[in-house]
């Protein structure tokens, strides 16, 4: 993992900072199939996705945002990445790919850069709920778990994958609890279920 | 504009000084141990007490009274560590002190709190100053310690020094005050404020890191937080940091000469920066006091754009500066600070801390003042949050 920091001069994630792709303009005519938003003012960024869909096809992207660097960053490469995507595969592209793509991120910075990823799932979701489907893809969804966090069940799995075994090596990684602390118990269990699957 | 660096992160530290430098480089053949009793030891002692007056000077205070530590975060838990001392051999057990104190006193005053202390958090107003009513009713018979920072680091809010001092001679409390921010800046004196303990960290003002100096008022009780050897009259184990030392001393001697100037210069330019910021920058908030407040600080509200996001903006086009949300230090809490004041999260979350120095010039501010509005105005037309 990259420090704190020195991420920022990737030259990748320089890149996308500084030169965003795809945001929305004020000023242009983007006429959306279908919108979602994620997180929380309160706890410093939130993020709007916007789609243009065609034949379950994703033709064009907007979004916007306030948050901070890593969140610019990551959401610019997400909305280049999902141009041209059915809408299927792009609901299961995994924050990971992104920071993979963007050259890793800090321990600290995942929270932000997942961010988008939710937003882009809530955006298919309501063009699922809008073309008659609602849910449809919501076996293949995550499932939010810590709300203050935006941390799903695919995420502690995920986690878990990577090594997590306990309630310390979990927020490791997540971040997951550090807010208010009211999805540990919830947390705590899908844990256990995991490393009853994954673990060694 | 040519791309350059502009610092504007002087409350977070300060660059050395080329005098200082100069001065400490010199002192750093002078190797024998301060508190030998040789020739060379007793050169290198000389030096010690010789910055020890020059610092407590820049305070009012007698070189007696003044002994050397590792920084403001030493002098600090210092100061706790006695109080716990003091408070478990019987008697007055309370603390008073404010939420809007640096983490080194916060912390220290909630681990008195873990040990069973009871201890007040007081409230601010929304420019940051205490409530002195409430000051004036939490302080009773059983206050052991009134603890309030002089000069705010993130806002730059100036507290009423007397007032608070005189509130707790009354109450026959101690009184201590972290004066971390203040020296160098605005006039400091601990007889005037009444101290019984006072902070330094040399590193504010054009210093070396790691030095640091507290005021002890004779009479006032001091419990090592390091134990070992008789230096600093017993109350700081340790072979003297000699450069160090030396550099505190000199800084100290050259920031309360300048203090006039520093003051002037300062205030000048932070006022250019942040009427240039009103005029240029719509819907912005200045936070703090607008009076009593640090000559060098400014600290802005943006709404519509996240802190960290402007911060980076600006590190990429060379300006450095602070911002109050931490989501860049891991933690996604706003500042508890501006949360203090008053604040909302979201106006908490898009703060920048500019702070000036003696090296800052105009054309460091107007190289500012070309370059965030375009910033802001980029964040903002992305953003979710109207401004
Ligand atoms: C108000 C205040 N108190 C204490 C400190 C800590 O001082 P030092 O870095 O010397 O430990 C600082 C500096 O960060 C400060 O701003
Ligand atoms: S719900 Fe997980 S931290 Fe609040």
């Amino acid at each position: 993992m990259t420090s704190a920091f020195s991420w920022l001069y990737s030259d990748v994630v320089k890149d996308h900072f500084t030169n965003p792709r795809n945001v929305f303009s004020p000023d242009e005519d983007f006429k959306a199939d279908a919108e979602g938003m994620t997180g929380n003012v309160k706890c410093g960024d939130q993020m709007l996705f916007m789609l243009k869909v065609e034949d379950d096809v994703i033709k064009d992207v907007r979004w916007k945002t306030y948050g901070c660097a890593s969140a610019i960053a990551s959401t610019s490469m997400l909305s280049d990445v999902i141009k041209g995507m059915t809408i299927r595969d792009a609901y299961n592209i995994k924050p990971e790919d992104i920071a993979t793509r963007l050259g890793g991120l800090p321990d600290n910075k995942i929270h932000c850069s997942v961010l988008g990823d939710k937003a882009l799932r809530a955006a298919i979701d309501n063009y699922l709920e809008k073309t008659g489907r609602a849910g449809a893809f919501r076996n293949e969804g995550a499932k939010i778990v810590c709300t203050c966090l935006n941390i799903s069940d695919r995420d502690i799995e995920e986690a878990v994958k990577q090594g997590a075994r306990d309630w310390e090596g979990l927020q490791e990684r997540t971040k997951i609890g550090t807010v208010c602390g009211g999805c540990r118990k919830e947390a705590e269990e899908l844990l256990h279920d995991y490393v009853h699957i994954f673990g060694d | 504009m040519d791309k350059r660096t502009v610092y504007m992160d002087y409350n977070a530290t300060t660059p050395l000084r080329a005098e200082v430098k100069e001065a400490m480089k010199a002192d750093l053949d002078v190797y024998a141990n301060a508190s030998s009793m040789h020739e060379l030891g007793r050169l290198a002692r000389a030096r010690v007490e010789e910055a020890r007056a020059d610092v407590a000077s820049i305070i009012g205070a007698g070189s007696d009274d003044v002994i050397f530590t590792s920084g403001g975060s030493e002098s600090n838990n210092t100061v706790f560590a006695t109080m716990f001392h003091r408070g478990r051999r019987g008697g007055r057990t309370g603390v008073v002190t404010t939420k809007i104190e640096h983490p080194c006193v916060l912390n220290a005053a909630r681990w008195l709190e873990d040990e069973g202390f009871p201890v007040r958090f007081l409230d601010v107003d929304n420019t940051g100053r205490v409530d002195m009513d409430q000051l004036a009713r939490a302080l009773g018979p059983d206050t052991l310690l009134v603890s309030v920072m002089a000069a705010n680091n993130e806002i730059g809010t100036i507290q009423d020094m007397e007032a608070i001092g005189a509130l707790a001679k009354k109450a026959g409390a101690y009184f201590h005050t972290d004066a971390t921010q203040a020296v160098g800046k605005i006039p400091v004196d601990v007889d005037r404020w009444q101290a019984d303990y006072l902070t330094l960290s040399c590193h504010k003002l054009y210093g070396p890191k790691g030095v640091g100096g507290l005021f002890i008022r004779k009479g006032a009780p001091i419990e090592p937080l390091i134990r070992g050897g008789h230096q600093e009259h017993g109350h700081r184990a340790g072979t003297y940091n000699n450069p160090g030392i030396l550099g505190f001393g000199l800084a100290a001697r050259l920031a309360k000469s300048e203090l006039d100037d520093y003051e002037a210069k300062t205030r000048a330019l932070r006022n250019r920066l942040r009427d240039g910021l009103l005029s240029a920058i719509p819907k912005i908030r200045i936070n703090g006091h607008p009076d009593f407040v640090l000559p060098n600080t400014l600290n802005v509200s943006f709404p519509g754009a996240e802190g960290e996001a402007i911060l980076l903006y600006m590190d990429l086009a060379g300006i450095e500066v602070s911002t109050g949300s931490a989501c860049a230090s891991g933690s996604l809490d706003p500042s508890h600070v501006l949360l203090a004041t008053g604040l909302g999260p979201e106006l908490a979350h898009g703060s920048i801390r500019f702070s000036l120095g003696r090296d800052s010039t105009e054309d460091d501010v107007d190289y500012v003042l070309g370059h965030l509005p375009g910033i802001i105005a980029r964040l903002r037309a992305m953003s979710t949050v109207d401004a």
